[in-house]
């Protein structure tokens, strides 16, 4: 069995700070990490790989440092990576990036002389763009069915189980067969941290990287000439309302903030 | 000349800081206040090799062996977060399992490294007794040769680790050579007949990491169980606190930037007579000197990581980066403290337990006294 985990480089946003002076949020030293969902999605095909055996490969779309965190999914265990980077993958959509990692997939089938019996995983969406438009257009593209919203993932003889988590609180089951793509939710794991030693084998391994005409890839359909969106104006929301520090011991502080949750009909 | 570092170093400090952010931030308080390591963080540390961190992977290691750099960073984040973890990994590696890889035996490799590079069983190194410690040549616990075996007797007291390790370097007297003792290192399995911990120290700061009286009471250890030689344990020990220098200095930098971090957010936060804290110049200035200060010690520390990869001689190096790393922690912390105020005497506040912690790092593993010698002594014989 393949299995392929798409994986995003996206900003920590977690730990944007605001300039106390400007009011502004510092860029300046903000890592970038993988995005949260596709951990689970790495985490997923590993777990899969240490029970039923496969190949486990990482697909990432973006700029040269974006080898980074396909580095760190070496580190937490992958077998093998590709970065698809490209002056003509720049500027895309969604549908135009989904395009472009369903051709490397079909590419990297080829190579492997496999047709059916493979995984793809992707993280339900990603922190910066929270689009979840991804998984199921790289599906379409690869023309294989696809489970979004996945929260537990077994596979029993051939079968794939699945459960999806649907409108809050209910859960559908689902059971299919490979190839299909499912896009995962925090829920589903714990991602593992990467060990120091996998650290250290993680550069002895290659990130390898992929342009458009290594997938063979028609100009037209992909980066920003492929893309059917454009992005107008991106902002950062304003902050609403003001906010109050309480101050005193501990105790006089949670009981005044029970309070003013209870004022606001918070609680 | 080249400050950056390597790719792998970077993402060895981002995942060490990520993980010690996550599971050991948490506990730090309660293991401070109960004197207790968290078992579920030992665990995942085992798991992700911070018991081997400069073994090689042939061992059980991380293979971090050639790369003291990383080693200083993997200390300086733990020991950023908390110190208790930093001596207890720290120590463990580099005067425990790194001497066991670098002077002993094949056969020795085989019996003790594996399990302490994976954190099977922890490991210690013990030297300091009632009438020895920064006098290292005082050692009065003796081993005596009794066929193909040694008989140890005496005690040991502070060993960092050595009520809960289970695998032992023991500096011990085998005789006299001249007007000086002579010394030898015997690697000591502590389920051995005779071996028993004494009393658990009850300190001032580190509370967390365990330090013992260790009692030896006709402890039989055979003598395969020799580190290096019959009468090299004074050289091997000093060689081996050369190293372990170098860690406790990188475990006083992640201290002295916690104390700085600390510092900044709270200078940031804080109002009094209408403003921020931060915009006094009187703060300001203790913030600027903190940083300065962990930033040398940065440097020297990483210097001397540096000349101890590149095979160069390192002890006077680490001797300055033990010394200057835990003098600026200690200065760090007690401004720290200062800038909370009356905060920052309250347990609810971590700057609190960083000024105890950093009190200790002045006197374990060779007092700021024991490094200007170290220093000096080698000025005085070899010249700049």
């Amino acid at each position: 069995m393949k299995i392929f985990v798409c994986i995003k480089q996206v900003p920590g946003v977690s730990e944007v700070k605001i300039d106390p002076e400007t009011n502004t949020l510092v860029r300046e030293g903000i890592p970038s990490i993988i995005n949260p969902m596709d951990k689970n999605g790495i985490e997923l095909a590993l777990e899969l790989k240490e029970k039923y055996g496969a190949e486990t490969i990482g697909i990432s779309m973006g700029p040269p440092q974006a080898e980074e965190a396909l580095r760190e999914a070496l580190a937490m265990g992958l077998d093998e990576t590709y970065l698809l980077t490209d002056r003509a993958f720049a500027g895309a959509d969604t549908l135009a990036t989904s395009h472009t990692l369903s051709l490397a997939i079909k590419k990297l089938l080829e190579n492997y002389g496999e047709r059916d019996n493979y995984l793809v995983i992707c993280g339900t969406q990603a922190i910066d763009g929270d689009t979840a438009q991804v998984g199921p257009e790289v599906a379409e593209e690869l023309g294989i069915p696809q489970i979004t919203y996945v929260q537990k993932f077994e596979i029993r003889d051939d079968k794939v189980i699945v459960e999806r988590a649907f409108r809050g609180e209910e859960v559908v089951i689902i059971e299919t067969k490979l190839p299909v793509l499912v896009s995962v939710l925090r829920d589903l794991n714990e991602p593992r941290y990467p060990t120091l030693d996998g650290i250290v084998d993680s550069y002895e391994k290659e990130v390898k990287y992929l342009n458009h005409e290594d997938i063979e890839a028609v100009k037209k359909n992909i980066g920003l000439v492929g893309s059917q969106t454009e992005v107008w104006r991106i902002f950062v929301p304003k902050r609403k309302g003001e906010h109050i520090i309480l101050e005193g011991s501990i105790e006089e502080r949670v009981s005044e903030l029970c309070q003013k949750l209870k004022e606001d009909k918070l609680i | 000349m080249e400050f950056s570092l390597t790719k792998r170093q970077k993402m060895i400090r981002k995942i060490t800081r990520e993980f010690s952010e996550e599971y050991i931030a948490p506990v730090a308080e309660e293991s401070d206040q109960t004197s207790q390591l968290d078992p579920k963080v030992f665990e995942i540390m085992k798991k992700m090799k911070y018991f081997g961190t400069c073994i090689p992977k042939e061992y059980g290691g991380a293979g971090l062996q050639d790369d003291t750099i990383s080693f200083c960073i993997v200390t300086e984040e733990i020991g950023r977060i908390d110190a208790s973890w930093s001596i207890t990994t720290g120590v463990h590696c580099s005067v425990c399992a790194y001497p066991i890889y670098i002077y002993g035996t094949d056969d020795q490799k085989d019996r003790f490294l594996v399990d302490l590079a994976t954190g099977e069983k922890l490991g210690a190194f013990a030297l300091t007794e009632a009438n020895a410690g920064s006098d290292a040549g005082g050692v009065q616990l003796t081993a005596v040769k009794d066929g193909d075996e040694y008989i140890l007797n005496g005690s040991k007291i502070f060993a960092t680790n050595g009520g809960i390790a289970e695998t032992l370097l023991v500096v011990t007297t085998t005789g006299q050579k001249g007007r000086r003792k002579e010394l030898t290192i015997f690697i000591v399995d502590t389920n051995t007949p005779g071996y028993s911990v004494g009393v658990r120290e009850d300190k001032l700061g580190v509370r967390a990491s365990n330090t013992s009286e260790l009692v030896f009471q006709d402890v039989r250890v055979p003598e395969e169980n020799i580190l290096g030689k019959v009468g090299q344990g004074f050289r091997l020990g000093m060689q081996i606190l050369d190293y372990g220098r170098i860690l406790m200095a990188a475990q006083c930098v992640g201290l002295g930037q916690a104390c700085l971090e600390a510092s900044i957010k709270y200078a940031n936060e804080r109002v009094q007579f209408g403003q921020k804290i931060g915009r006094f110049q009187g703060i300001q200035w203790k913030i600027a000197d903190m940083a300065t200060a962990v930033e040398s010690s940065r440097l020297l520390t990483y210097k001397a990581a540096y000349k101890c990869d590149i095979g160069e001689d390192y002890g006077h190096a680490g001797a300055m980066a033990k010394l200057v790393a835990s003098e600026s922690a200690m200065q760090a912390a007690h401004d720290a403290v200062q800038i909370h105020g009356g905060y920052g005497l309250m347990k609810a506040y971590d700057v609190e337990r960083y000024f105890r912690d950093a009190k200790m790092a002045e006197i374990y593993e060779g007092t700021s006294e024991i490094q200007r010698y170290v220093i000096a002594n080698h000025l005085l014989r070899k010249g700049f």
